[in-house]
């Protein structure tokens, strides 16, 4: 049995949502009034101009992506490597608590609750994680449960 | 001016057609250079290398692609006021460039909240599925609406 690592929350970066990056989304993907301007968001209970929930998910997997690409650098430097990342079968519990509204930075969290081993991949594992953005005020703006394959290594890696 | 449909509106079982979307090689990659930079999903030698057999899609591009067909066949016609989450995404098969994806969105459930007489909570089963009728996202997750007494 694999002995695990302490369970640790590994800070992924943060970004700040601009007005035009908000709108740019949102106008491809969610041309719901209160995030194509604050004029027409002060009509709503948002008030003002805020990011698409799916704008604010797709950046968690930007910034989950680049956390894996300067750890794999690093490795890379110490003369070892990383397992390789699979793709996703979806996520749970996915919580959009507070709007992010434009100018706030939202640091990003990520955090391996569980793995276990594919029974229908062999060679793979799946990592379960529980992932986070904070807003600048300190208050927690959004959640999910992940799942993702990760390449099954016979040393323990990290995971992140 | 056609009236907007309110949380009063919707019934349990009932099955609304969010039409279809064609997906380009563009628009996976561009996407995906921006959110999800992974090679499977950016370069097709790179996915035929990996678990998805060719390039394919993020998943996350894929439930935005499937929140724009919501927003301009229900939601800009609806009282909507935002969600609170989504309870799960199962992604079930890969989206290549060129697929015709269909996108449909069931009536799970209806339920009003005390606390709020101005809305009520519409839960939904969303179905994305391809030009071969295969599932290729399934979505359930809980919408709000403004009732009839209070829509402008």
């Amino acid at each position: 049995m694999e002995t695990s690592a302490p369970v640790e929350r590994v800070e992924l970066g943060s970004f700040t949502f601009t007005a035009d990056d908000i709108v740019r989304f949102a106008r491809a993907y969610d041309p719901q009034r209160f995030h194509l301007s604050n004029e027409e968001a002060a009509k709503t209970h948002f008030g003002r101009l805020c990011a698409s929930g799916w704008h604010t998910a797709a950046v968690w997997m930007k910034l989950m992506i680049a956390h894996r690409k300067r750890e794999a650098a690093r490795a890379r430097a110490e003369g070892s490597t990383l397992p390789r990342l699979g793709p996703s079968p979806g996520f749970e519990n996915l919580k959009w608590i507070k709007p992010v509204y434009a100018g706030d930075t939202i640091t990003y969290f990520s955090t391996v609750v569980e793995r276990r081993e594919s029974r229908s991949k062999p060679g793979w594992a799946i990592l379960s994680t529980l992932n986070e953005g904070v807003n600048q005020h300190g208050e927690k703006v959004f959640s999910f449960e992940g799942r993702v394959f990760v390449e099954h290594r016979s040393e323990p890696a990290a995971a992140l | 001016m056609t009236s907007l449909r309110t949380f009063e509106d919707f019934r349990e079982g009932e099955v609304i057609d969010l039409g279809e979307k064609l997906v380009t090689r563009e628009e996976i990659v561009a996407f995906a250079e921006e959110f999800d930079p992974q090679p499977f999903h950016l370069d097709e030698k790179a996915g035929k290398a990996s678990m998805l057999g060719g390039l394919a899609a993020s998943g996350w591009h894929t439930n935005a692609m499937l929140m724009r067909q919501l927003c301009d066949n229900l939601l800009l016609h609806a009282t909507c006021m935002g969600s609170p989450g989504v309870d799960s995404v199962r992604w079930l098969k890969p989206v290549r460039p060129g697929d015709r994806l269909k996108m449909s969105a069931e009536v799970k459930e209806t339920r009003t909240l005390k606390s709020r007489p101005d809305m009520g909570v519409v839960r939904f089963l969303m179905t994305v599925a391809n030009q071969k009728g295969e599932p290729v996202l399934l979505q359930e997750n809980a919408i709000l609406f403004g009732r009839r007494e209070k829509a402008e």
